[in-house]
């Protein structure tokens, strides 16, 4: 069985700010990392082959600049993935179907049984990723897995529903699903891994297609506050206090 | 036409497709055209009683056993036939986890844009300019459809439109609509939805939530929010990352996907703010959020905004409150 793992670098969430053209963050001194929800799908994967036991190989894929791209690649590969495609791409694009006409547009040949991917990404946050390329490759599809089981020519999963409800359903093979956090524990790596898979196999792709939008980012801004906030700041002898005052004389809520 | 598409949530309708409604309904009036709400596969016949005391055009019911129960390939193409036949200028859902599920898919089928987990909307002359949260709601951004685009799916974030604000009144005419289907659209199954956890613990009616996010860095410290909960009589919630982490049961999420509360005083600990947290606790009277970043996003809908570090704060609230 084929199984892709889709993963994108993001850029670490603390301190981040809108660069000059308002329409994206300023990027020049900023850590990327692996999507924390695609951890958990790589490892899915990487459970989903080891339970099956034959000849299936997990396939690393991630779409990006070439540096940050190279660098969760191998961290995909040392966690256990066996080979790795990169699709070049520099241009910033804010519309989720163009990113995935054109992932789905790199990746057709490889006659996919699985897909799986993070929920969402930390930074454009769209959630849609999985689906359209599900769709655009002619896959079942499904959201929010919470625990899978593979099967002959089927998969099931367990979707989270809201309000603390579940369900089991089961969907004919090839599927493309993503992976809630919290399903399973990624695995670290060791030294002897990270070495190993500088000699698994990466093909570099570059995207060659024009890129059709029709929805974009037009201007990123800071939150409005909602509220009168009243920050509460100091030594800890005085926050407590403050908070302690809060509770019993503003909102009485302890006497 | 404005196509608002309802979800059937255990019988009801869902309570954010009534804001869809309201939604539909200020588009049309922008628009100057019809408002059309959906009632869709599963429980349609109910979902348009209820639907039936708001202001609307027509109702339009499309019902077939292939989708009878819900499955996203199945409610994909239903939905995509429908607005390939009545071609709406915006179908609109709220961002449940069910519109996330099918709706790229109709976007796929239909070559549309889906402009999804929208905060807001604004009519500025000819252009409409979308926002929603980015960069883990760090930052908001607008969004605006290019000019050729003819008929877009959105999804609104809960309380971007108040279904308190919906129009009472009831649909001018009901529309069937013949859906065809084949088996072979259908390629997924569905067992019973079921409560994973039996709820021992009950946030619902807690006047006063201490909620721990992914500060609490790991379980040893658990003992010391316990403590302190204790102390102030307070409930123990816990963020996303705190149950993926294993450091405190599910039965304790505050979020989308766990509780949604609303005590007299929510208190964030070294909580981020994340979306689908702060759906479910913003109803809360008064917030207080500890955090040592003053930009985390909680802080946005915050009453107080502790700048701190919980591991001195907590404890010393705990030690004066004991002593007094």
């Amino acid at each position: 069985m084929k199984i892709a793992v889709l993963t994108k670098a993001i850029p670490k969430v603390k301190s981040l700010k809108i660069d000059s053209s308002e329409t994206w963050i300023d990027d020049s001194d900023v850590q990327y990392v692996m999507n924390e929800h695609d951890t958990y799908a790589l490892e899915e994967a990487i459970l989903t082959k080891e339970k099956l036991n034959n000849n299936s190989e997990v396939i690393a894929i991630t779409m990006g600049p070439r540096n940050r791209s190279n660098q969760i690649m191998q961290e995909a590969l040392a966690k256990g993935a066996d080979s790795g495609i990169i699709i070049e791409n520099d241009n910033k694009i804010t519309d989720p179907l163009a990113f995935a006409k054109i992932f789905a547009e790199q990746i057709k040949d490889q006659k996919f049984d699985l897909i799986m991917c993070g929920l969402a990404s930390y930074d454009l946050g769209s959630g849609q990723t999985s689906v359209l390329i599900g769709e655009l490759l002619g896959m079942t599809t499904a959201t929010f897995a919470i625990g899978t089981e593979i099967g002959e020519n089927y998969i099931k999963v367990k979707k989270e529903l809201e309000s603390g409800y579940s369900q089991w359903i089961k969907m004919s093979l090839p599927a493309s699903i993503s992976i809630q956090s919290g399903l399973n524990n990624p695995r670290y790596t060791s030294i002897k891994n990270v070495m190993n898979a500088k000699n698994k196999k990466v093909i570099i792709k570059k995207v060659e297609q024009e890129v059709v939008t029709m929805q974009g980012f037009t201007k990123f801004f800071v939150p409005q506050n909602e509220k009168q906030t009243e920050f509460i700041e100091g030594n800890v002898d005085v926050i407590s206090d403050k908070i302690i005052s809060i509770f019993k004389e503003d909102l009485k809520l302890i006497k | 036409m404005i196509l608002v598409v309802l979800e059937n949530q255990r019988g009801k309708i869902h309570s954010f497709s009534k804001e869809a409604i309201t939604a539909g309904q200020k588009f049309a009036k922008q628009f100057n055209t019809t408002l059309n709400i959906l009632c869709l596969g599963e429980n349609a016949d109910s979902l348009k009683e209820e639907a039936s005391a708001f202001s609307c055009d027509s109702i339009i019911i499309a019902k077939h056993n292939l989708i009878d129960t819900y499955t996203s390939d199945g409610f994909a193409k239903s939905l995509s036939d429908i607005i390939f036949d009545k071609k709406p200028k915006f179908t609109i859902m709220g961002h449940t986890y069910m519109a996330r599920d099918f709706l790229p898919r109709v976007s796929v089928k239909q070559d549309i844009p889906f402009i999804g987990d929208l905060t807001s909307v604004d009519f500025k002359g000819e252009k409409i300019i979308f926002s929603k949260q980015v960069f883990n709601a760090k930052f908001l951004t607008n969004i605006e459809m290019d000019s050729s685009v003819e008929s877009a799916i959105l999804s609104f974030q809960s309380a971007a439109f108040s279904s308190g604000n919906i129009e009472i009144g009831s649909p001018k005419e009901i529309e069937i609509f013949d859906l065809v289907l084949k088996d072979s659209d259908v390629r997924i199954t569905s067992e019973e939805a079921f409560k994973e956890t039996s709820s021992d613990v009950d946030l619902s009616s807690a006047n006063f939530i201490v909620t721990v996010g992914r500060g609490i860095e790991n379980e040893e410290n658990i003992p010391m929010m316990e403590r302190f909960v204790n102390t102030v009589g307070a409930e123990l919630g816990s963020s996303r990352p705190v149950v993926d982490m294993g450091i405190l049961p599910k039965s304790r999420l505050v979020g989308s996907s766990g509780h949604t509360v609303s005590p007299d005083l929510y208190l964030a600990v070294g909580l981020s703010g994340a979306i689908q947290h702060v759906v479910a606790m913003k109803g809360s009277k008064k917030i207080m959020g500890i955090n040592t970043d003053r930009d985390a996003p909680i802080f946005e809908i915050a009453d107080y905004a502790v700048i701190g570090d919980l591991f001195e704060i907590i404890p010393e609230i705990t030690k004066k409150m004991s002593n007094s």
